[in-house]
């Protein structure tokens, strides 16, 4: 089954980003193929190169580049949810002249269009978050 | 073409979520037949005559009255949310159709793909 991940809630705040986490590694170990995670509202600041949890606590960033890194994955951050919570990559900070970009590698910064296509080819639509 | 329902549970301006939604039901409607459900606190978002401005917040509603130019014809809301609210279709700021709970079962059931903001 092709499955779109959407991820609403920010980090660390609720259980939002933890529980996708865990439900593409559940979904990825049945079989089922994740077409894209798709990072809206909060949700973005899971792209966030610069959040350092403490050592005893998980880092969902990095947990999410290695899921991705380890199966391909397809992350996309929202630009508009981004842009608002100073998410850049390096296009977009040379584009708004500011001084550093922070977007973690494994995350691509793209429009809602990414969050439609996936929604019309996948066969489920799972949201995390409000 | 495909069918997105979009559900709109959300209160305005509170949170920006709502606003989000909206956003995202737009770019839908460049690729897919959608339709729109206001349920629970979502119903708020119709109420005309918003003002967020004062708080500083832009006032996203008024771009409700384009939806129809955006191909978005099927737009409804609870009938229970709009009583729980105290709230009358003079109230709101587009016209809409009021469902039944079994009328919004109905329209959850028909569309494949459901996002709810």
């Amino acid at each position: 089954m092709k499955i779109l991940i959407n991820v609403y809630g920010a980090p660390y705040s609720s259980s939002a980003c933890v529980s996708a986490l865990n439900y593409a590694e559940a979904a990825i170990d049945s079989g089922h193929e994740i077409l894209r995670v798709f990072f809206y509202h909060d949700g973005v600041y899971a792209a966030n190169a610069l959040a350092s949890p403490p050592q005893d606590e998980m880092n969902l960033t990095l947990r999410w580049q290695k899921l991705a890194l380890d199966h391909n994955l397809d992350m996309v951050a929202c630009i508009a949810s981004c842009l608002r919570r100073g998410i850049v990559d390096k296009t977009e900070a040379e584009r708004y002249g500011k001084s550093a970009h922070n977007i973690s590698d494994g995350f691509q910064i793209s429009g809602l269009g990414q969050m439609i296509d996936a929604t019309i080819n996948a066969d489920r639509v799972m949201t995390f978050g409000d | 073409m495909s069918d997105i329902l979009f559900v709109f549970s959300q209160p305005p301006h509170g949170r920006i979520n709502a606003q989000e939604g909206f956003d995202a039901l737009l770019m839908g409607s460049a690729f897919a037949e959608c339709a729109v459900l206001f349920i629970g606190e979502g119903v708020l978002q119709l109420v005309n005559h918003q003002q967020p401005e004062a708080q500083g917040f832009k006032n996203y509603t008024l771009g409700f009255s384009a939806l129809k130019d955006y191909g978005v014809s099927r737009i409804a809301c609870s009938q229970s949310a709009l009583n729980h609210y105290g709230l009358v279709e003079d109230d709101l700021i587009i016209p809409v159709e009021t469902l039944d709970a079994d009328c919004q079962r109905q329209w959850l059931s028909d569309f494949k793909k459901v996002l709810t903001f």
